[in-house]
């Protein structure tokens, strides 16, 4: 695009879509034309979406780029963009209310954005927009240049791992099936729910990414694995591959080097399993879902028994960077032995929810409040659940702990594919471990006896110490069956099961045992466990408790201390919310 | 050594077997015995029970799916892997419905060793037990999914060695259950081969029901009588009535019998069958002896031939007799009576 254009950037990531992005940019262009914006300031104006940029909590987010300068506006509504487009587009002045504040700046000041660099700033559908932005540059250069064994050289200089969860090193899994014997070989991309973003953003990364790993394994073949469900990535994957295939860097004679290389989609159903790599290749081959034995290993016999390579869309997204500077500049950044950056989605009781990049081994503390702005409502934080379901959760007191392969596997828990969910003290940690727990004993594939059974029983176990039914015993019990489970179950899924109870349980063991032993929940979470009393001495006899009451449970005269009958009281918490004078107390 | 064979070395004893066994294979070949619940000989690999468990270097592996490398050390029967075998063991009693004593299966049921063998009687993990209501109208398999250990054998055997694929995996977790597709009702080929395979009483034959366990029957070697194969069957026999048919692994048949001769034995002991020929005499079928039947046979044969030639006769022969049978039926017709008109009733 000219220097001299004017550039309208709408987020129509998941979040700023669902935020009514489709409507802000329609607009936009409506008043944009209608304006005869273009005419009236001499410059070409073409609004354009773009990927997400993270910063989720405040979306619509929408960028205005004018004489090099970028304004972005936040919560961005569609009677916004009038105003929008005449006072800053035409009349070249923002309006300062609406802009981001400065929370939007030290969210991304701390962050390293190499994976997600693209995401926000280019128009995912545009092939030309990647190109622009040195797209599809690594994989000639892979491709016409270099020997594929000279590619895996890369991938191993640069130290990445993968980014889907065991973190095995790329490079010598490629290594690994280039050499397995057989000539039909596959390339595999594993695209989850946290990968989203990326695909939805800058899909060609991807496509590239796979591409030059087919090249590297010698590959012919790449499938692109996906959730259905995940329509909007899937649509702009679909459009990539097509403008890729167009462009002839997917397909026959690939580069003019006589490289064939074909992808598709397949696409599985709504299980979480279906991300475990051996349950993934079930799936491709079309059967249901469920985790092969091992060995033989994916890389000497994967798909329909041939040598296949899967990695995670995060993993093959960082391939065209690495090709492209060269494995030695990426394995500057991150830990001596975790290297480059990790995309995390932010959430929970932090400030700033959304997307993150961060360099590998940054501390959690960084992360929670330089880029996360604290914890909301300044409370207390309580703990970090990292790596998805079945991580761990990481107490206050390792807050300055780097985020890295080592150090979460040193913890008892794993980098996992993603997620990081952020604790605070009104949340309860044996609840916590029980939501996970239920989540794993819903998604277990079902075939192996210490997943299957042991989840049920664990999940069991901690409903009942939220139930105050809790004796020391089950913990004992829980402990003896996390050791079964996680050393006997077939896959990722059965073995990681217990790391929500195995960290909370090491780390908050007293929280457990007030709820044994005392029968008290300290976060006021667990309903059974707790008790809502008016403090009479506080208590103005206002009344609004009673009338917030659903169940009646409130009696009072005027002037007279009011009172809860503890056995109609159904503990929903609406008195304690609606007293403005911290009259009710939650014991 | 030989370069195709690898040397390890299982509870302190040394053995060497070709590249590519797994250590529970080469555990069974010196006799050392390791507890199995999915693992069927004549079924791929499916790593589900986890009760195969041994340890090699220090880390619990399940004996089905490694395989043996030079040097391998193996311990079958620590006591750190005997616990957790007993815990996995107890796990699966904890979902399973304590009826041993009305249990079709009782004594000779895979899980029950186990659970004999680890003297679990109580499990120390206790929770809620998945509750099905059987309602399968077929007349040939009881499936008491309350009862089912997802061991999967009945779905490979189905698969793998039937072909049919009658039956799969529904659902997720806890919830995961083998069922025919949209959990209809079974109606498949009835082979009866996901019986044979079944470890527990999950899977039974419904004729056989209440009609006799292990220590009640007497069990008889002898050909199927019901096609002219000649299948290796094994009937489980109780006062003289055959109340059960199996096949064992180490027969001709390997294990494997088809829907006849798996349910098809109740004319054994039917009222309706004969069992002397009947002559009609004065328009009434009066039983006779063999002589006598045999004799007005090649009489009335003999008149018909010389009355009408041999083309007035034609004999039609039964696929439940054997070969030899059915080579003397078309001798007898060809060269005794001296017509071509023989046919049978499996020729189509
Ligand atoms: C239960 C379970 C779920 C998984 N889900 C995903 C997933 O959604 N995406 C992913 O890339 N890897 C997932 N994995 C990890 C994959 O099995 C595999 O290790 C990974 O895709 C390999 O790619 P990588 O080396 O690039 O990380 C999962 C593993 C388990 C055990
Ligand atoms: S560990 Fe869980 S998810 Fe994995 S194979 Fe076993 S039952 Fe399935
Ligand atoms: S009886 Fe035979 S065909 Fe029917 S489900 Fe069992 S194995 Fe399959
Ligand atoms: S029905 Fe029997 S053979 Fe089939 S999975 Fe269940 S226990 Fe195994």
């Amino acid at each position: 695009m000219a220097n001299d254009s004017i550039e309208i950037k709408v987020c129509l990531g998941t979040s700023g879509s669902a935020a009514g992005g489709e409507e802000v940019l329609r607009l936009f262009k409506h008043h944009v034309q209608e304006q005869g914006v273009e005419a009236r300031v001499g410059r070409r104006c073409s609004p354009s979406k773009v990927g997400c940029r993270g910063f989720c909590s405040k979306d619509v987010l929408v960028d205005v780029i004018l004489d090099g300068s970028k304004t972005t506006y936040q919560l961005v509504t569609p009677n916004m963009v009038e105003r929008i487009v005449l006072e800053h587009v035409i009349d070249g002045k923002p309006i300062a209310e609406w802009t981001v504040k400065e929370e939007y700046a030290s969210f991304h000041a701390k962050q390293h954005k190499i994976v997600l660099g693209p995401c926000g700033e280019i128009d995912p559908e545009s092939i030309d927009d990647y190109i622009a932005m040195r797209g599809y540059r690594a994989a000639r250069k892979a491709i016409t240049q270099m020997k594929p064994e000279e590619v895996i050289g890369q991938v191993i200089t640069s130290g990445l791992r993968g980014r889907g969860g065991s973190g095995f090193g790329t490079g010598e899994k490629w290594r690994v099936c280039r050499g397995a014997p057989g000539d039909v070989k596959y390339a595999v991309c594993n695209i989850g729910e946290v990968n989203r973003p990326l695909a939805e953003g800058n899909p060609h990364a991807i496509i590239e990414g796979l591409l030059v790993g087919g090249y590297a394994i010698g590959a012919a073949k790449g499938f692109l694995y996906i959730r259905e469900r995940y329509h909007r990535s899937v649509e702009r994957l679909s459009i990539a591959l097509e403008q890729a295939r167009e462009r002839g860097f997917v397909g026959r004679n690939i580069f003019g080097t006589g490289f064939d290389f074909e992808m598709e989609f397949s696409f599985g159903t709504e299980a979480f399993i279906c991300g475990e790599e051996t349950a993934l290749m079930e799936s491709i081959e079309g059967k249901r879902a469920m985790p092969r034995v091992r060995p033989p290993f994916p890389a000497y016999a994967g798909l329909w028994g041939r040598p296949t390579v899967i990695n995670n869309a995060e993993t093959f997204s960082n391939i065209p960077l690495i090709i492209g500077m060269g494995g030695e500049w990426f394995s500057k950044i991150g830990t001596a032995t975790s290297k480059g950056t990790k995309v995390f989605t932010l959430s929970g009781k932090v400030r700033n929810n959304g997307l993150v990049e961060i360099p590998m081994g940054m501390p959690f503390r960084e992360i929670v409040y330089g880029i996360g702005g604290g914890i909301e409502g300044d409370k207390t934080l309580k703990g970090i659940q990292v790596g998805g379901p079945s991580g761990g959760i990481i107490p206050t007191s390792m807050l300055d702990m780097g985020l890295d392969y080592e150090h979460l596997a040193r913890v008892g828990s794993i980098v996992g594919s993603g997620g990081m969910v952020v604790f605070d003290e009104d949340d309860c940690i044996v609840n916590v471990a029980k939501f996970y727990l239920e989540f794993l004993q819903r998604e277990s594939c079902g075939k192996c006896v210490p997943c299957r059974i042991g989840t049920k029983r664990m999940s069991e176990l901690l409903t009942k110490i939220t139930e105050g039914k809790g004796e020391e015993n089950d913990l004992r019990t829980m402990e003896r069956l996390a050791g079964v489970m996680a050393t006997t179950s077939l896959c990722g899924l059965g073995r990681t099961a217990p790391n929500p109870f195995l960290t909370s349980f090491n780390h908050f063991r007293d929280e457990y045992l007030a709820h044994i032993r005392e029968k008290k929940c300290p976060a006021g979470v667990c309903t059974a466990l707790i008790t809502f009393s008016v403090l009479a001495e506080k208590c103005k006899a206002c009344g609004l408790c009673k009338r917030a009451c659903p169940a009646g449970a409130i009696t009072g005269a005027p002037k007279q201390p009011h009172v809860i009958d503890p056995e109609k009281c159904v503990k929903c918490g609406a008195c304690y919310r609606a007293c403005k004078f911290k009259a009710i107390k939650k014991a | 050594m030989k370069h195709d064979m690898v040397t390890i070395t299982i509870d302190g004893r040394k053995t060497s077997v070709p590249v590519g066994t797994t250590i529970l294979a080469a555990a069974q070949q010196m006799g050392i015995h390791i507890p199995v619940l999915c693992h069927h000989p004549k079924l791929t690999v499916t790593g589900a029970c986890r009760v195969c468990i041994v340890e090699i270097g220090g880390q619990p592996v399940t004996s089905c799916t490694a395989v043996a490398e030079e040097g391998m050390e193996v311990t079958t029967a620590s006591p750190y892997i005997e616990g957790l075998r007993r815990d996995i063991v107890d796990l699966i009693l904890s979902d399973h419905p304590y009826d041993c004593m009305v249990c079709e299966r009782a004594g000779d049921c895979e899980l029950q060793e186990l659970a004999y063998k680890y003297s679990i009687r109580q499990p120390v993990f206790q929770g809620e037990r998945r509750i099905y209501t059987k309602r399968d109208g077929n007349p040939f398999i009881e499936r008491d999914m309350e009862k089912c250990i997802l061991c999967g054998r009945c779905v490979k055997v189905c698969d793998e060695v039937q072909g049919v694929g009658a039956i799969d995996y529904a659902y997720k977790g806890f919830e995961t259950k083998i069922c025919p597709p949209f959990e209809r009702d079974l109606d498949c080929e009835f082979c009866g081969q996901c019986i044979a395979v079944c470890p527990t009483g999950a899977l039974v034959s419904k004729p056989s029901l209440g009609k006799g366990r292990k220590r009640n029957v007497n069990t008889v070697e002898t050909v199927c009588p019901y096609c002219g194969c000649g299948c290796n069957i094994t009937y489980d026999v109780v006062k003289n009535e055959v109340i059960r048919a199996r096949s064992r692994q180490d027969t001709i048949n390997e294990g494997w019998l088809c829907v006849k001769g798996k349910f098809g034995f109740s004319f054994i002991n039917s009222p309706d069958r004969l069992t002397t020929p009947l002559i009609r005499k004065d328009g009434k079928l009066v039983p006779a002896g063999w002589d006598e039947a045999l004799d007005l046979i090649g009489e009335r044969l003999r008149k018909i031939r010389a009355a009408d030639g041999p083309d007035a006769i034609a004999g039609l022969s039964s696929a439940r007799c054997t070969n030899e049978e059915n080579y003397l039926f078309q001798k007898l017709m060809r060269a005794g009576v001296g017509t071509n008109n023989v046919d049978h009733c499996a020729r189509y």
